[in-house]
């Protein structure tokens, strides 16, 4: 399957097919998800109506770490095989990330104001949040620090395996620091510690967001394949023009 | 549902909304430029030295 998908070709028609049903259920996910969230889901008892705000900030802060991830696979992909699609793979999942970690922290201020007295704590987990943003953040810059786009990914790749530190620190950094934030109520080893009737509505929101993050990816993918057709075109017309102008030259000469 | 925090939920998903909507526009717009700028070069003949049916993606 992945030597399948590592063609440039195979994987343009192959993600072409699958993109609009991902999209879909994308979006039924997240219509049906929050449609519970709205109707079904009680107030919390210590929360109250801000409960709510868990069903978008949650599924955030588990993506940036997911995409984090993908991009982390994809830079090993870069770094052992040096294969283009990986390096593909790394650039489309960056924004994305970032985008959801931004997500991540501005739901958590907006939460934080009125349950913790503050929009903000330089708590452990939300630092290391933050510093997630300031990676992704660094990995984009990096691309653009590159004009030739396989040199980019190497250096990319470096950097997004270095950073690959962070993610632990951010999920066990309410374990190891006494920290404002609470600690895991979802993914525990004795079980989730939320009710059925509010776990649900999380669940399926965050398979909605889940999947609405794979089809950005692969919609970026695919977009960056386009963009490196149109530079290899580009460079292509470029030789033949300079090629053309030496012929003029050289039959100018002639006469 | 009380009416309690109101503003901070609509702020929550306002900026949600905001994200998200920003990733899909950003997504559609990208590759229509994309898609514009490639068969502008193969309208002016640059084309790939070897191409097959499914690369018309």
């Amino acid at each position: 399957m992945l030597t399948v998908l590592a063609n440039p070709t195979r994987f343009m028609a192959l993600s072409g097919r699958v993109l609009p049903w991902l999209a879909m259920a994308a979006a039924g996910l997240l219509v049906a998800g929050f449609a519970l969230v709205f109707l079904t889901v009680p107030d919390d008892y210590q929360q109250g109506a801000t409960v709510r705000i868990m069903y978008v900030h949650v599924p955030a802060a588990w993506l940036s770490l997911f995409l984090y991830l993908i991009m982390a696979m994809a830079a090993v992909g870069t770094l052992v095989w040096r294969h283009p699609v990986a390096d593909v793979a790394q650039k489309a999942a960056a924004p994305i990330g970032a985008a959801f970690t931004f997500l991540c922290l501005v739901t958590g201020a907006i939460w934080g104001k009125p349950m913790w007295g503050t929009w903000w704590v330089w708590d452990a987990r939300l630092t290391s949040e933050l510093v997630l943003l300031l990676i992704y953040l660094g990995i984009m810059g990096l691309w653009r620090a590159f004009e030739e786009p396989s040199a980019a990914a190497r250096a990319v790749a470096v950097m997004t395996l270095v950073g690959l530190v962070n993610l632990p620190v951010i999920k066990f950094s309410v374990d190891w620091w006494n920290t404002l934030h609470q600690p895991a109520s979802v993914f525990r080893l004795d079980g989730p510690t939320i009710h059925s009737s509010m776990l649900w509505p999380l669940l399926i929101v965050a398979a909605g967001f889940s999947l609405l993050a794979l089809a950005l990816h692969l919609s970026g993918m695919r977009t960056e394949i386009l963009r490196r057709r149109v530079r290899a075109l580009t460079l292509q017309q470029a030789r033949r023009s300079e090629v053309d102008l030496g012929h003029i030259r050289a039959s100018g000469a002639g006469l | 549902m009380t009416v309690s925090y109101l503003g901070y939920i609509l702020a929550a998903y306002a900026a949600a909304a905001a994200v998200v909507g920003g990733l899909i526009l950003r997504a559609v717009l990208d590759h229509r430029a994309q898609v514009r700028e490639l068969a502008a070069l193969e309208a002016r003949g640059v084309r790939r030295r070897f191409r097959r049916p499914e690369d018309e993606a």
